[in-house]
């Protein structure tokens, strides 16, 4: 049984204008201890996809359709204060900005012990104890006497690593990182990737990983899903998304990306910009940019579709049916 | 100043810095430093900096954040003045520019495009008028008809209709103001365009719109630039020569290509280690302990030394110096003394 099962989510914001549709239709699943990434550009829907799972997305956007299962267990339809233990107990979260996740005018030690207190009952001074050896854990130098620090006496990396230690201290079985290493400089990012995945694989956490970073994603997820204007475009394990793209977005990504190996002539480039939530066009939302786009990407929208590999993907090109036979993946 | 490995004898530098610092007063208020008898603060964020730029080619400077990179771009342009050191633009000294029409007729060479698309377009303006700015500030066009000529060429040069001009920056998702950036950047004809950040904003997809726009038009236009970047693989795509910059100064300079097939300093090498792999080898990257120090308290000597592993004696007591090391210019006593291998 998946450790959390996400199926048919639709995520909704009412405007004066109509209902943008920000997430719609996903499904997907996270094994116990697997690490799946979603990555995507401004506007796919991958953190509110997120913010969905924890149910923290801000009002008046909401959860129109679909089922969110942890552990087999519905959690989108809990009311408030149950959704609140299972937030932290059973599923941590780390967002981009540190400061937003700390609050600056408890010391973090207080913050760490308060959690644990809160979620595993345990008293104050287990607690305090425990909170010195997450310090610890999370390469903090002399966390005995930084305990009673505050945030802003740290620095950024240190925060963010803090976060972490603050997510996976109630011991979840689910981390929702949302661009966790966006604010940090590449060799900061580098230390709190490392550490991210040390910690999770010891304590065998699911984490699910969202970034525009397909570097990031490329080293750390075991499975990756592309999202695209608010739908999953395709889906996979990491290496066969990152080498062998079954969806024209994808590969398009892919392409745009700056090799750091070689110098290109040209990158790349897909033309054009992802469309707004307001002007999604119909049949494949992706078409207008696609090179490859035929009648029926134009009138149908596909749904994720099994492909000649191990990804499933959301484009034409993958049915029996379809004009071409494949994407030209073979060179 | 020290040689510049770029410099063969038919390279002609449009751009010379030499010795470029500047400092930062974060000073608390006199009162406070009086009852609590704290000292001025000072940052110096360029520490004493020097490059020349040949013309038709690209200077990158990259770095982590606080490295000083960003400074070096306003100080070049002029949003700084600088605390010592000199700029020469073609010849003439840009930090003794004369008023009036001459020092005008050189600044128009110079512009810039900043990081934010969001910032950097006046949202009251149409676009039309925001690309025509330069044109009416330095006085190039006076007649109106030829303004919206020109502004209506450079929007298809950057690949925008010229309709695009009746428009306001809201209008626009964050790559085409992007291109609006440019265009204004563009509209004095300058040949000399700071370039910060330019792409850290956008989604890749749309960087890499924007790299090959700006390579095409340096390519039409023959544009100098210099390029402020934290993503060594934008600048491997764009650049000809890179600084790399720690604290305020420049500890690597070279040719792109050697830069990339052979990093000296240990501190280029350990940029190289942290970027995360896209080539799935399985390679684990090697994260390097400890953060960049603080550029009110550098750390004596080599301001790297406390976080490289092949710190000696001489690298905690003495700056190095930038010396060349084949078709590289390096300042590290450790690649001096041949105590790391090439």
């Amino acid at each position: 049984m998946p450790l959390l099962d996400v199926r048919n989510l639709r995520v909704e914001f009412p405007t004066r204008r109509g209902t943008l549709v920000a997430v719609d239709d996903v499904s997907f699943s996270i094994e116990p201890g697997e690490v799946l990434g979603v990555v995507g550009e401004s506007g796919a829907g991958k953190s509110i996809t997120g913010a969905a799972i924890i149910r923290l997305i801000e009002p008046p956007g909401r959860i129109a359709a679909g089922e969110v299962r942890l552990d087999g267990r519905r959690i989108d339809n809990l009311p408030p204060e149950r959704m609140r233990a299972v937030r932290g107990r059973e599923i941590g979260a780390v967002f981009q900005d540190p400061l937003t996740t700390l609050n600056p005018l408890y010391t973090v030690g207080r913050q760490l012990a308060e959690t644990m207190q809160t979620h595993l009952g345990i008293g104050a001074r287990e607690a305090r104890a425990r909170a010195v050896r997450w310090l610890e854990e999370v390469g903090i130098p002399a966390a005995a006497e930084r305990i009673d620090a505050y945030p802003h006496q740290f620095s950024g990396g240190m925060r963010q690593r803090v976060v972490i230690a603050l997510a996976l201290c109630a011991e979840p079985k689910l981390i929702i990182a949302d661009e966790p290493t966006t604010a940090l400089d590449v060799s900061i990012q580098a230390q709190v990737i490392a550490l991210l995945k040390r910690l999770c694989r010891d304590h065998g956490t699911a984490v699910m990983l969202i970034t525009h970073d397909m570097g990031v994603i490329a080293e750390t997820a075991d499975r990756v899903a592309v999202m695209y204007a608010g739908r999953i475009a395709e889906i996979g394990p990491v290496r066969e998304v990152v080498k062998h793209p079954r969806h024209p977005y994808t590969e398009g990504l892919m392409g745009s990306i700056p090799p750091l190996t070689h110098r290109v002539r040209r990158l790349a480039q897909i033309e054009g910009a992802m469309p707004r939530l307001t002007e999604i066009p119909r049949g494949c939302a992706f078409h207008p940019r696609c090179p490859r786009a035929f009648e029926r990407c134009r009138q149908e929208r596909p749904e994720l579709m099994a492909t000649d590999g191990p990804n499933r993907a959301a484009c034409w090109l993958h049915e029996a049916r379809s004009p071409n036979d494949a994407l030209g993946h073979a060179a | 100043m020290p040689p510049d490995a770029s410099q063969g004898p038919f390279a002609e530098a449009l751009v010379e810095v030499e010795d470029l610092a500047r400092d930062f007063d974060v000073s608390r208020p006199w009162l406070f430093r009086v009852l609590n008898g704290e000292p001025r603060r000072i940052v110096r964020a360029v520490a004493g900096v020097s490059f020349t730029i040949p013309r038709g080619t690209t200077l990158a400077l990259v770095g982590e954040s606080g490295c000083g990179k960003t400074t070096v771009a306003r100080l070049v342009v002029g949003l700084y003045r600088p605390t010592r050191g000199r700029i020469r633009f073609d010849g003439t000294d840009m930090t003794a520019l004369p008023r009036g029409e001459a020092g005008r007729a050189i600044r128009r060479r110079i512009n810039m495009i900043f990081q934010d698309p969001y910032a950097s377009l006046n949202p009251r303006w149409r676009v039309r008028d925001i690309i025509a700015e330069p044109l009416r500030v330095f006085g190039v066009l006076e007649d109106e008809r030829a303004i919206a000529e020109r502004v209506a060429d450079l929007l298809r040069h950057v690949r925008l209709s010229p309709k695009d001009g009746e428009k306001f920056p809201h209008e626009f998702s964050g790559g085409q103001r992007q291109r609006i950036s440019i265009a204004r950047a563009l509209s004095a004809t300058p040949d000399f365009l700071v370039c910060d950040e330019p792409t850290s904003a956008l989604d890749v997809s749309v960087q890499a719109q924007i790299l090959n726009l700006m390579k095409d038009l340096q390519e039409e236009l023959g544009l100098t630039y210099l390029f402020i970047s934290h993503n060594l693989a934008v600048v491997r795509q764009m650049s000809d020569r890179i600084g790399v910059m720690y604290l305020g100064r420049i500890v690597e300079l070279a040719p792109t290509g050697v830069l990339f097939e052979a990093p000296r300093h240990p501190y280029t090498r350990m940029l190289f280690d942290a970027i995360p792999d896209l080539e799935l080898t399985g390679r684990q990257r090697t994260p390097v302990g400890g953060e960049v120090p603080s550029p009110i308290a550098p750390p004596p000597g080599c301001a790297f030394h406390p976080r490289c592993p092949f710190a000696g004696a001489r690298c905690r007591g003495e700056i190095p110096r930038l010396r060349v090391e084949g078709e590289t210019l390096v300042a590290c006593h450790a690649v001096e003394e041949g105590r790391l291998s090439a």
